[in-house]
């Protein structure tokens, strides 16, 4: 026997990827790989076939027919739908041949049989793939000569989309995305053949948090956004892409305007991250930048108002005041709002001055010993394993987070755990979703993980524990207590840290974080005790957003001199010395940093309001007067300065990459502080926990400022599992007492068996009675007192 | 029966004559046929007995050799379809195609009013081989009667043990789940029964990948088959396979429910030897039909239920076989011969089916949906005098976007065209589309002369039809 | 209008029970509501989508595909002519003119004592007995101008009562499977195994 060693031939072989494929479009070879559909390989290789219900993020369904082309079969060539035909090795595919052209000037004409010829008055004229495509792949003129259908026109289907259904050639892309991406089922075809119509059921909207992808994906005029209706034509608009900073998921848009207004964001498919989608909230609350409310000048207070002022006046008294304080007394709260390079400049001004008290969080997430975890990506997270829930209901906070998380449970890629105080829009995905008590969740956490299936998935596979701050009346620490639980009994775990804020990891990363574990609360805390001689609000407002709202109030009452930098007059803001009108999103250049560490671009479209500037800018112009010029004067200056300051963004600002997917930077790790959770009081059984929880719609100042989506909070109140209402003896909708030592407010109470016995869920920052008045920082968990009235 | 004022019911006893076999219809002419009693005392549930004396894989071998065609339309042997399932992929599922609605067909209904039993023995025959652990029943909305006597035949079936846990004492577990529709033809196709039976809109998903012995009911493996096909099974599984084959042709063995209706002096449903029956015995036959009314000449007739494209004299001599009429330009489908006699309006009776099948349109298909009501459009303008010799033309332009290419039709000695065989090809997921056109590409290309006569040839500017 | 009722709840209960998924007795439950009400009403679908695990608009998109299912109310007698191709070879039109001569309406309207609501149908599965025509449901054959007179007068003084339920109520025999012989729904995705009798031996 003679053994022939022909490993180095191996060595030198490129491995055989057993899913590798080639076909032939049009004769030209197309790399492809197994299971990919004709269509898509098609796109890759610039071979663009006509398509309306074909969209690459939802199933296929071949209903338009548009997309047919033929391939060679055992009989002679054959016609097939593109959308739904996977590609096989050797496959022929033609999408040039007389019978395939025929073919689509025959869809085409049977699409646009009923379809009305009203383009020149259509918002989608000029972007519209029916339009488009009946010129590149049409006859030219159509011989159907009978009456259109006709219906009532159009048709609000919510407070957000209206829908023309003689506009719409039934290709169920809403449909589809409202039942298989968004979860929200709430429109429908309806009726039948030729009478088909998308519908919703009578008097139920499609309230969807989504709905605004619907109109994006319509391939037709048929839904349209009612901030957009009638405001411009495709070809008025110029865009550039950016990325929406309303969340730190960080989703991927363009930034539409016309005559320096923007008019319009639309999502941008970014793989790693928003796969195309935005939440109703990111996607309608450019209406905010174009607010009359907006500040235009720097207003500096003289007694009780606010007078304005000249940029060098308003500065030089800033300036003054930062010069003259005692050593250690100048605190910096917030930052998240802003680019990196926003808080990087702050954060440098803020080294000069010595300044230590700092934090860009309010009092409403986690320590920054969460960025100490092996960190977690969002592609990572969902590309299989567990994931492990220790989060606000993903869907109020992190809309699109919410979406992708959905997908992967969905398709069984995942099996996730949720641990929560109340059912989330996750719920109905999870593999296993248990109810705990504020403050117990760790406990429970520890519980559920012993369970010897659960342990087996956990040791199956990767672990993403995804950490945020679910109960604003809640301690963090009970939520660091159960991350460190998770990963005590799956070491391999990574984390997903769920700040909401836009930029607020960002923010921390560059300088902005708290030194010595003065957080927030504790610069308030100080303020209030009159530590602080200059407050500095960099788009802060804590006012509204620290869940004490005592605290908030003394804490900016407590300070020699408040400087708020902002683009409203907030309630904060209001109580300052002297305000600074900051330029918004889509007026600045810049990067931003979403929850996983992602460094994107955000751009500017439109000129700053007013006299408005950068936050940045102000630091720079700020440091100069105080003595400590930086100098900077262009934005490439700054991320030049941050490139070589902080460890992780080396080159990353000026990267191609950040004009759409981004890069992931791990800019330092944190210490981890242990932190011990201080066990939470047993409830007394007459008491309900209190869990004050987001809602996507609240208060926040670029809500409020949005018309479209400004009154679509759901309003101040209480709601408890049905047994428990029956206890209090109050109905549905009436008033009741919520009270504990501290205040005593009054609300409308609702019931729900999605919130478990004993707990009373009341959802932060909207409009009505202040739960806030109830809650003092430092307390583990917040028990409340419920009576009829 | 004593309530309908139609006064006859040519399916009372002794309205078939002659000695042809029955497999199917054996009980017919008994007026209890539906009972428990009736059907144990005519070897009912002998079959299951015999079943259920062998090894599963050997009964689905039997039915294998037998051959027993699908009688919903596509006609693929039944035992073939069941060996399409996925291995070791549980648990697969009957559904049991009881939706009958194709126009001109009616055999299931009787099958079901008539021998409720009988189709529940053969379900449990085809769970027993195919090893398929629930069945689910999917019966018409419509057909009240069929559903009573359905309903009423599993109460008694599971009370004496037939169905359910243990049947017979035996093994072999299956629950037979009676379920009823709402009213859609479409509903009739399979892998849209399946959608409805899951609870939604009835729209058929397209092949591949959703081949229902593959992805069917709630993603699993599901075997679809017709009311006729699974009655057969309780005769095949009493005397076997040889005996089964015996009857009719080596392709087409056993025989088949066919329904003759519309201009013939003696309509009905008659169980004819598979293969060798030609039309020509079905409409003039002694057994059967006993020629056209009033004696009148034939005009044309649909041969395989309202999709199928027109035959006219010239193939009267065809034997009713699938392959047969295939290569004659058409199909015999669910087994439903229309007549139409020299008085017929050619272009009325084709818009009457036109308009089912736009009315029928699911709404899936582009081509279907707007093609279909389009083509219904042109089509009764035309008939109501306002059409336009450019409408003619588009009606089989119209048709080209449904069906491109050659469509198939039978061969005309008198007007010198030979038949295009089936099948067509086709733009749309299923057969809803296509049948819309068919009437009016068989019409078209028959009678071409009777819509010229129709329609004006100065009319210039096109007349809007009235809006429906 | 109404939900459905306590016992039409618990039947609901035992349909959705046969099925491996709750979702596919949607079509059953919305013949049970309309058996309760006589035709679908808006809180029935509501209650049938809390039933199956469906929003309102996924029932309504169901029901709404189907063509028994009705919205508003209908007569007690819904009276379907067929008009396809058999039928109308035989006189459909004629007698379907005859109809709305005779009862003062058009196809699709309802008489205004609401007794009787007239359609023009599509094939009804009796072609060789055309034309044909239901009334609830229920079969009348052959049917000439006399006798579809005769039917209605029938119908007006009561005489079907026994014999045709009112519209709703399709089929009059509900299935029942005994608890003791039933072999029961499982999820597809909780059966792991095959059937217990493809062990290659007989069953019995």
């Amino acid at each position: 026997m003679t053994t022939i060693d022909n490993s180095a031939e191996v060595e030198n072989t490129p491995p055989v990827d057993p899913n590798a494929v080639t076909i032939t479009i049009n004769g030209r070879a197309v790399a492809a790989r197994k299971g990919e559909l004709i269509i898509a390989a098609a796109d890759r290789a610039n071979e663009y076939i006509p398509r309306f219900c074909y969209h690459p993020r939802m199933s296929p369904v071949g209903m338009c027919r548009q997309c047919l082309v033929e391939i060679e079969g055992p009989r002679g060539p054959m016609m097939v739908v593109s959308c739904m035909t996977p590609v096989a090795d050797g496959q022929v595919v033609r999408t040039d041949t007389p019978q395939v052209k025929r073919a689509h000037e025959g869809i085409l004409e049977l699409l646009l049989a009923n379809h009305p010829l009203d383009c020149p008055v259509c918002d989608k004229g000029g972007e519209c793939p029916l339009q488009d495509q009946a010129f590149s792949h049409g006859a030219g003129e159509s011989r159907f000569v009978e009456e259109k259908r006709h219906y009532e026109k159009p048709i609000a289907i919510s407070d957000l989309v209206f829908l023309d259904r003689e506009r719409c050639i039934l290709c169920d892309r809403c449909t589809r995305f409202a039942d298989e991406v968004a979860g929200d089922p709430l429109i429908s075809f309806t009726q039948r053949g030729n009478n088909t119509q998308v519908m919703t059921f009578p008097n139920e909207p499609f309230a969807s948090y989504f709905s605004g992808n619907t109109v994006q994906i319509c391939p037709v005029g048929a839904l349209t956004a009612q901030p957009y209706r009638f405001k411009a034509r495709p070809w008025d608009l110029e865009q550039r892409e950016s990325t929406c900073t309303t969340c730190s998921v960080g989703c991927r848009t363009v930034v539409q305007s016309s005559r320096d207004e923007i008019l319009r964001y639309q999502g941008v498919d970014s793989d790693p991250v928003n796969w195309g989608w935005l939440c109703d909230r990111g996607r309608f609350n450019f209406q905010s930048v174009n607010s009359e409310d907006r500040l235009v000048s720097p207003q500096v207070k003289s007694g009780d108002s606010f007078t304005s002022a000249s940029w060098s006046d308003a500065l030089e008294t800033v300036a003054r005041t930062m010069r003259l304080a005692t050593p250690g007394s100048i605190a910096i709260l917030g930052g998240a709002r802003g680019t990196n390079e926003d808080a990087f400049m702050w954060a440098t001004l803020a080294d000069a001055l010595g300044v230590t008290m700092r934090d860009a969080q309010m009092d409403d997430g986690l320590p920054t010993s969460i960025f100490s975890y092996t960190q977690a990506t969002i592609d990572s997270a969902c590309a299989g394993g567990t994931v492990i829930l220790l989060a606000p209901d993903l869907k109020e906070e992190l809309p699109v987070l919410h979406l992708r998380l959905r997908d992967a449970a969905d398709k069984k890629r995942i099996r996730i755990i949720e641990v929560s105080s109340h059912e989330s829009g996750l719920t109905k995905q999870a593999w296993r979703s248990v109810r705990a008590e504020s403050g117990t969740i760790a406990t429970a956490l520890g519980a559920l993980l012993a369970d010897s299936e659960v342990a087996a998935q956990l040791a199956s596979g990767p672990v993403t524990i995804v950490a945020g701050r679910a109960n604003l009346a809640e301690s963090s620490a009970h939520t660091m207590a159960a991350v460190d639980v998770a990963v005590g009994v799956a070491s391999h775990a990574a984390v997903l840290p769920v700040l909401r804020r836009g930029n607020v990891r960002g923010a921390l990363s560059v300088g902005l974080a708290p030194q010595n574990g003065k957080d927030a609360a504790a610069i308030l805390e100080a303020s209030a005790n009159g530590h602080v001689e200059c407050l500095i609000l960099l788009g802060a407002d804590p006012m509204s957003d620290v869940a004490d709202a005592d605290l908030a109030r003394r804490g900016i009452a407590g300070a020699k001199f408040v400087v708020a930098i902002d683009t409203f007059l907030t309630q904060s803001a209001a109580h300052a010395d002297v305000v600074l009108p900051a330029a918004a999103y889509g007026e600045k250049d810049g990067t931003t940093m979403n929850l996983e560490g992602r460094v994107t671009n955000v751009v500017q479209k439109i000129t700053p309001r007013g006299t408005s500037r950068a936050d940045w800018m102000i630091a720079a112009e700020l440091a100069d007067l105080v003595g400590h010029d930086t100098g900077v004067t262009t934005l490439a200056d700054v991320q030049k300065l941050l490139s070589s300051r902080v460890p992780g963004f080396g080159v990353t600002t000026t990267a191609v990459a950040i004009k759409r997917d981004g890069v992931v930077v791990s800019a330092g790790t944190p210490v981890r502080t242990p932190l011990s959770a201080t066990p939470a009081p047993t409830r007394n059984s007459y008491e309900f926990r209190l869990d004050l929880s987001r809602k996507l719609y609240d208060r926040a100042v670029g809500t409020i400022t949005s018309p479209a989506i400004a009154e679509l909070s759901v309003g101040a109140s209480v709601c408890i599992h049905p047994l428990d209402l029956e206890r209090v003896g109050a109905a549905v909708g009436a008033t009741v007492r919520v009270s504990n030592n501290h205040s005593s407010i009054v609300l409308p109470v609702a019931a729900s068996a999605a919130v478990p016995r004993g707990t009373a869920v009341v959802p932060f920052n909207q409009p009505g009675a202040d739960i806030r008045e109830l809650i003092r920082h430092g307390e583990s968990v917040v028990d409340v007192r419920i009576e009829s009235m | 029966m004593t309530s309908n004022p139609g006064g006859t019911w040519p399916h009372a006893p002794g309205y078939y004559t002659g000695d042809r076999p029955k497999i199917v219809t054996s009980r017919f002419e008994y007026e209890d046929s539906y009972t428990l009693q009736r059907y144990e005392a005519t070897d009912g549930y002998k079959g299951l007995r015999a079943a259920l004396s062998k090894p599963a894989a050997d009964v689905h071998e039997e039915v294998k050799n037998a051959t027993v065609l699908g009688r919903g339309g596509a006609g693929f042997p039944a035992g073939n379809k069941w060996g399409l399932t996925p291995q070791g992929v549980w648990p697969r599922y009957l559904v049991v195609n009881g939706d009958e609605s194709e126009p001109g067909t009616y055999k299931d209904r009787l099958l079901m009013e008539r021998d409720p039993h009988q189709l529940i023995e053969g379900c449990l025959i085809a769970c027993y081989a195919a090893g398929l652990s629930r069945c689910f029943l999917y019966i018409r909305g419509e057909m009240a009667l069929a559903q009573e006597r359905v309903a009423a035949a599993l109460n008694e079936a599971y009370a004496a043990g037939y169905v359910g846990k243990n049947i017979l004492g035996s093994k072999f577990s299956v629950d037979i789940v009676l379920h009823w529709g709402a009213g859609a033809y479409v509903v009739g196709e399979e892998t849209a029964l399946i959608e409805s039976l899951e609870g939604n809109r009835g729209m058929p998903r397209l092949k591949p990948p959703y081949f229902p012995a593959a992805i069917g009911l709630y993603g699993q493996p599901t075997i679809v088959n017709n009311v006729e096909t699974l009655a057969n099974l309780p005769w095949l599984a009493r005397n076997g396979a040889a005996a089964y084959t015996a009857i009719g042709t080596a392709t087409s063995p056993g025989t088949r429910m066919v329904a003759v209706s519309g201009h013939v002096k003696r309509p009905g449903v008659y169980e004819i030897i598979n293969g060798l029956t030609t039309f020509r015995d079905l409409l003039y036959g002694e057994e059967f039909c006993q020629g056209i009314r009033n004696d009148n000449e034939l005009k044309a007739f649909v041969p395989g239920g309202g999709s199928a494209p027109w035959f006219t004299e010239d193939q009267l001599d065809v034997a009713f076989e699938g392959p047969q009429a295939g290569a004659a330009g058409s199909m015999l489908g669910s087994g439903a011969v229309m007549v139409m006699d020299s008085t017929t309006d050619i272009p009325r009776a084709a818009l009457t089916l036109t308009r089912f099948y736009a009315h029928e349109s699911c709404g899936k298909c582009t081509p279907c949906r707007e093609g279909g009501t389009w083509l219904e459009r042109i089509l009764s303008r035309v008939v109501d005098g306002k059409g336009t010799d450019a409408d003619l033309d588009q009606l089989l332009e119209v048709g080209q976007s449904i069906c491109p290419g050659e469509f198939p039709h039978a061969s005309n000695a008198k007007l010198g065209i030979s038949a295009v065989p089936f099948p067509y090809r086709m733009n749309t997921i299923c057969f809803v589309g296509p049948s819309a056109y068919a009437p009016v590409h068989s019409a078209l290309t028959l009678f071409r002369s009777e819509f010229e006569a129709r329609v004006t040839k100065r009319n210039l500017i096109p007349v809007t039809a009235v809006s429906q | 209008m109404a939900r459905l009722t306590e016992e039409n709840v618990r039947l609901a209960r035992e349909i959705i029970s046969r099925y491996p998924k709750p979702r596919s007795a949607t079509i059953p439950l919305l013949h049970l509501a309309q058996e309760q009400d006589g035709f679908v009403t808006n809180e029935a679908m509501e209650h049938i989508g809390e039933l199956v695990g469906a929003t309102s608009a996924e029932v309504y998109g169901t029901a709404s595909f189907y063509e028994m299912f009705k919205f508003e109310p209908v007569g007690k007698y819904l009276i379907n002519i067929c008009g396809t191709m058999s039928c109308a070879l035989m006189g459909a039109e004629e007698l379907m003119h005859h109809a709305e001569a005779r009862l003062g309406i058009h196809m699709g309207g309802t008489t205004p004592d609401g007794l009787i609501t007239l359609e023009r149908a599509e094939c009804q599965a009796a072609c060789t007995e055309a034309p044909c025509l239901q009334v609830n449901y229920r079969y009348r054959f052959r049917v000439t101008a006399e006798n579809f007179d005769t039917l209605v007068d029938q119908l007006q003084s009561g005489a079907l009562e026994g014999e045709i339920p009112a519209h709703g109520t399709v089929a009059a025999v509900r299935q029942h499977i005994p608890a003791d012989k039933a072999v029961g729904a499982i999820a597809p995705e909780d059966v792991t195994e095959g059937p217990a009798w493809l062990d290659g031996k007989a069953a019995l």
